[in-house]
């Protein structure tokens, strides 16, 4: 989970890039489906199982063998692609060809012309628009071990190859290169993220692999309409290397353009450890994919009833949660992106709505639930603010009720009284108040002369007495009101 | 492998059993199973050192399963439509642990895990796997020539070839190893076959016959279809295999139609048109070369005795049939290039090691594959590869959409259409082997209905000058079976002496 | 699907291009049948161009006979292969995994 926030102990801060350079990234995410089965056949779609036993002649490419496609596949696809704002269209599956020991029919059946959802558009919490070139249906690829003297492909002396996750249906969500900073692809890939948890449609853990990142990297000079030279970078396993891996290549690109070089077009790998990129190998006719139609599966053909009620089927996504409390808190959506990133804003909005003050609603929310709302309902919520706000609680004192809401629930009242935080009687404080003007003559009079930093920092002195003698129960604000009062 | 024969030997058999007899015989109790496949084996182990219809003959397996179906006669339930009948497999139809090899040398001794929609339908029904049946590797070659385990000859003439690429099933009914066969036809490989021997052979509709389990050579024209000695066995073995089978996407969700009723409707009515641009005759520079003159007679008085039935022949045209052979030739390899990219190595199947695994895919197929299959692999690659994709194949598909307007046009007009299955009879073996080309013309005739995937089928109807058998194509449009056989039930009753069994 | 470059009827299929393809096929061709291939492939080729004599510019491909859409199965589980009848078609085999060489290259 990533904070909303741009903090300057970043090591990957735009500052790094300088004035005279922008960044401009596109990325592409494969997000895993969370279905059932695999997208051509009935094995089950699961992490860790043995190898090679969640496997059929379908999913092993076994000669004769057909795909047929998983409905509930399309479908998550479709409420994906509806959420981005795509158009959702004929889609056509197309075979990707290409010879790898991963893929079992040695083609990946992709779409390629015609994909399910194209042109759409992802919101960022500060309202920077990232463009959706399209979002196509795929199956992954089975897994290879490399076993050797180093682990890595680099020296092995084998490869073990598992298909238990060749066919797994995979969305693959490709942006428009629309981002500008480090910060923009970090919080486009967040969001995305929420969606497709808030849709249900995948569990998208970067680190499991079911949701990767590839991003797409070149730098021009700022004001110049060019586009120059990319890198596309694989291997990017958490949101804060994708916003590391960017920076150093851009870099490494404006380094290369500083000394009259220029980088080449290739697959760079992010080394986590190294904190670099590194160049993939480069192989020969890659790039010749051969597509043509999947002869094998007819083209899905969505009608608009279908359209119509998936897209009634959505729930509500962050870009709108974020906007409804902040109009219910008169702030602006950027302000919620934390609450609503925390699930916090149906409480929000709902304490809002039972009277109270959207600014400690808000507080409360970003300030003490860092691991969510526990046992607290938004009745009880409501009246602890309420509390707060009439003054019969200090700020203090409402944290600790609401930590106790929200470890085990309860009435604030309850368990204020429980606590003791009796709110003070007014005259129970003019009597203490008469107490200390008569102890200290002295303070008194600087609090009520004209050098007013003197008089602001005697109100310190005497609410402090105060607050020790009430042994914190007293509520500020009132306090100061008495000596207002009695002042005047 | 066959024992050379040069002399030209007649191995044909001549009074065959009808599987519709042998399943009524064996239904009724009053002949055993076990005695009709031990009958089939006896001639097949008398007579397939010559003919080479096999790679594997299930003698153990075979008998096996008759048994079963005696006990369930015995027990006095019904083992289905086929019971106790043998039926011969191509070998590229997969069964269930038993080796299937599509006569590569690149899946020689692979056991599939699985058996195909077919074979599980056949056995349901009765049947009696007898065999897996040699063909052309992986269904690319119209002679059976190019078997990785060596041809399979002619029953009728030994010196000469069975058609192909299901020519090990053609060549097996035809020599009566089996009153019924399977193959596949892919642009012809089921109705070129039948037709050099003298058999019933029919492609259906595409999407009438699950292909689950067939090993693909081009999707979308690859179809699965019976050979027999009689029209009435192919429409029996047809509505035990036919009809929707949810593993397969492209499968046609209607049941198969009825056309075992529709064999004695006869043919008064039906409006017959003989293909111009498919005819030796007249077609001038709109039609295709090289249709020998004693096939075309046949054709024509095919036509002629549909008249005398009843039939109201006339001429159709069918313009862009004779593009057919190009836009096959892209289509096929194309999509046979990357349904053959799976025999790398890896999984099942032949393995030649090399230091990498590129290196051990490259030398596996480089040594699995035989030329025919290499040539096919390259110019589909080619015809896919970046720049040439709507030159080629973008441009085929085209084509294929033509072919398809063309044939509704004349079906406005005619219930089915006529031409002739191959150019000519059985040719020698080694005649055409040199030139792809050549050997290519052969399908031209059968390849426009694998285009528009519209059924078609082959009925004997007489010999040719050499006395070898000439077979006549019958085409209806899709789901047109019941016309189809119509027709041919006719040609078949009406046929010249020697021409059909029956 | 990518942009054609025409080709020119006159072009026939070079040598070069095809040891190009049998690289792209993972086919090892030895020089005589290099050349042999070369040969055969244009006349297949050459044959195939009868087709530019037809005017297909407003015709749309045909990918599949019968214009069936949206076949799709149910989100349903189908019991998977006994893994050691899978494995024991493996040329070679590991802890429960296909071997193979080591892959030089990258999966693009």
């Amino acid at each position: 989970m990533i904070e909303y926030t741009t903090t300057d102990d970043n090591p990957a801060h735009e500052d790094a890039l300088g004035p005279d350079w922008e960044l401009i990234c596109g990325l592409e995410v494969h997000v895993e489906l969370s279905t059932r089965t695999k997208l051509f056949c009935g094995c089950r779609n699961e992490f860790g199982n043995e190898p090679n036993t969640n496997v059929c002649p379908t999913c092993l490419g076994l000669p004769g063998s057909l795909p047929v496609v998983n409905e509930t596949a399309v479908e998550y696809a479709m409420r994906l692609g509806l959420a981005l704002g795509c158009t959702v269209q004929r889609g056509v599956f197309a075979r990707k060809n290409y010879f790898y020991p991963d893929m079992p029919k040695d083609f990946q059946v992709s779409q390629y012309d015609k994909p399910t959802n194209q042109d759409g558009q992802l919101t960022l919490p500060d309202g920077v628009v990232i463009g959706i070139e399209r979002a196509h249906i795929e199956e992954d690829t089975g897994k290879s071990t490399h076993i050797g003297d180093t682990g890595r492909i680099h020296g092995a002396t084998s490869s073990l190859v598992d298909y238990n996750r060749a066919g797994v249906p995979l969305l693959e969500i490709v942006a428009r290169p629309d981002v500008r900073t480090a910060e923009q692809a970090k919080w486009y890939v967040a969001e995305l993220r929420s969606i497709v948890e808030a849709l249900g449609v995948s569990d998208a853990k970067m680190e499991e692999g079911s949701m990767r990142v590839d991003a797409n990297v070149s730098v021009r000079p700022v004001g110049s309409t060019e586009l120059r030279t990319r890198c596309e970078i694989k291997n990017i396993n958490s949101i804060n290397s994708l916003g590391k891996a960017i920076i150093h290549e851009a870099k490494r690109h404006i380094d290369l353009y500083a000394t009259g070089e220029a980088p080449v077009q290739e697959t760079r790998h992010w080394d986590e450890a190294a904190n670099r990129t590194r160049p993939g190998r480069r192989k020969e006719d890659a790039d010749d994919y051969r597509y043509f139609p999947e002869p094998d599966l007819v083209p899905l053909v969505p009608t608009d009833a279908v359209i119509e009620q998936i897209r009634a089927g959505l729930p509500a996504l962050p870009s709108a949660r974020r906007a409804s409390l902040a109009t219910a808190a008169g702030v602006t959506p950027n302000e919620v992106a934390l609450i609503v990133e925390r699930d916090l804003d149906a409480l929000a909005s709902d304490a809002i709505a039972a009277g109270a003050a959207p600014d400690r609603v808000l507080i409360h929310a970003e300030q003490s639930m860092a691991d969510g709302s526990g046992a607290l309902t938004a009745e009880a919520f409501a009246a602890l603010v309420r509390m707060e706000t009439d003054g019969e609680l200090s700020s203090t004192q409402t944290k600790d009720v609401l930590a106790e809401l929200i470890a085990s629930g309860g009435s604030p009242a309850d368990i204020a009284a429980a606590k003791g935080y009796e709110a003070m009687d007014s005259s129970e404080l003019e009597g203490l108040l008469d107490g200390l003007i008569a102890d200290h003559p002295d303070e008194w009079s600087r609090f009520c002369g004209d050098d007013t930093g003197d008089a602001k920092k005697m109100a310190g002195f005497f609410t402090g007495q105060i607050m020790k003698a009430t042994k914190g129960q007293a509520d500020g604000k009132v306090v100061n009101q008495l000596l207002q009062a009695r002042k005047g | 492998m066959s024992s050379a024969n040069d002399e030209a030997t007649e191995l044909a058999i001549t009074d065959p059993e009808t599987a519709i007899a042998i399943a009524s015989a064996v239904r009724a109790g009053d002949r055993s199973a076990r005695e009709v496949i031990d009958t089939y084996l006896d001639r097949i182990a008398a007579h397939d050192g010559t003919i080479h219809a096999f790679n594997e003959v299930l003698v153990d397996r075979a008998r096996a399963r008759a048994d079963a179906v005696d006990d369930t006669v015995a027990a006095g339930e019904d083992p289905g439509p086929l019971a106790g009948v043998p039926v011969a497999l191509k070998d590229n139809l997969c069964t269930r642990g038993i080796a299937t090899t599509c006569s590569s040398r690149i899946l020689e001794g692979w056991l599939p895990p699985y058996d195909a929609t077919v074979v599980e339908r056949i056995e349901g029904a009765g049947g009696v796997v007898v065999g897996k049946t040699n063909m052309d590797e992986f269904a690319m070659g119209s002679s059976t020539e190019n078997s990785a385990f060596g041809p399979s000859r002619n029953p009728h003439d030994t010196s000469k070839v069975p058609g192909g690429s299901s020519g090990g099933s053609s060549a097996a009914v035809a020599a009566g190893f089996a009153p019924l066969a399977l193959g596949s036809d892919t642009g012809g490989s089921i109705r070129q076959p039948a037709a050099l021997c003298g058999v019933v052979g029919v492609k259906p509709t595409y999407g009438g016959v699950s292909r689950f389990g067939l090993v693909a050579f081009s999707s979308s024209l690859d179809q699965i279809g019976p050979f027999s000695h009689t029209v009435a066995d192919a429409a029996a073995m047809l509505e035990v295999i036919g009809g929707h089978d949810e593993r397969d996407s492209t499968s046609i969700p209607q049941p198969v139609p009825s056309v075992t009723a529709a064999l004695d409707q006869g043919c008064e009515g039906l409006r017959v048109g003989i293909i111009k641009e498919l005819s030796g005759s007249g077609a001038g520079d709109h039609g295709v070369e090289g249709i020998a003159a004693d096939v075309q007679a046949r054709v024509t008085e095919a036509a002629e005795r549909l008249e005398a039935c009843g039939a109201v022949v006339g001429e159709a045209s069918v313009p862009a049939a004779v593009y057919g052979l190009s836009a096959y030739y892209l289509i096929a390899p194309s999509e046979a290039s990357s349904n053959l990219s799976r025999y790398d190595g890896v999984r099942y199947g032949l393995r030649v090691d090399g230091p990498s695994t590129a290196a051990m895919n490259t030398a596996s197929r480089t040594a699995g594959f035989g030329d025919e299959v290499k040539r096919r692999i390259m110019l589909g690659t080619y015809a896919l590869s970046s720049g040439y994709y709507d030159a080629y194949y973008g441009k085929a598909q085209r084509v294929r959409t033509l072919i398809i307007q063309d044939f509704a046009k004349a079906y406005e007009q005619f219930d089915v259409l006529l031409s002739p299955t191959s150019p000519c009879t059985a040719f020698e073996l080694d005649a055409k082997t040199a030139d792809p080309l050549m050997m290519y013309l052969n399908d031209v005739c059968t390849i426009p209905s694998n285009l528009s995937g519209d059924p078609a089928m082959s009925v004997p109807f007489g010999t040719g000058a050499d006395g070898l058998p000439i077979g006549v194509q019958v085409l209806a449009p899709m789901l047109g079976e019941v016309d189809m056989f119509r027709t041919a039930a006719v040609l078949e009753h009406e046929a010249p002496a020697g021409g059909a069994a029956a | 699907m990518p942009d054609a470059t025409p080709r020119g009827d006159a072009d026939p299929i070079t040598r070069d291009e095809v040891a190009h393809i049998a690289k792209l096929s993972m086919l090892d061709l030895s020089d005589e049948q290099l050349d042999l291939f070369t040969g055969q492939l244009a006349a297949v080729l050459e044959h195939a161009q009868d087709v530019e004599a037809l005017d297909v510019h407003d015709v749309e491909p045909t990918h599949h006979p019968f214009g069936l859409v949206n076949v799709a199965r149910a989100d349903v589980v189908v019991p998977s292969l006994d893994r050691s009848e899978v494995l024991a078609q493996a040329p070679d085999v590991e802890d429960g995994r296909f071997r193979v060489p080591p892959a030089l290259g990258e999966q693009p």
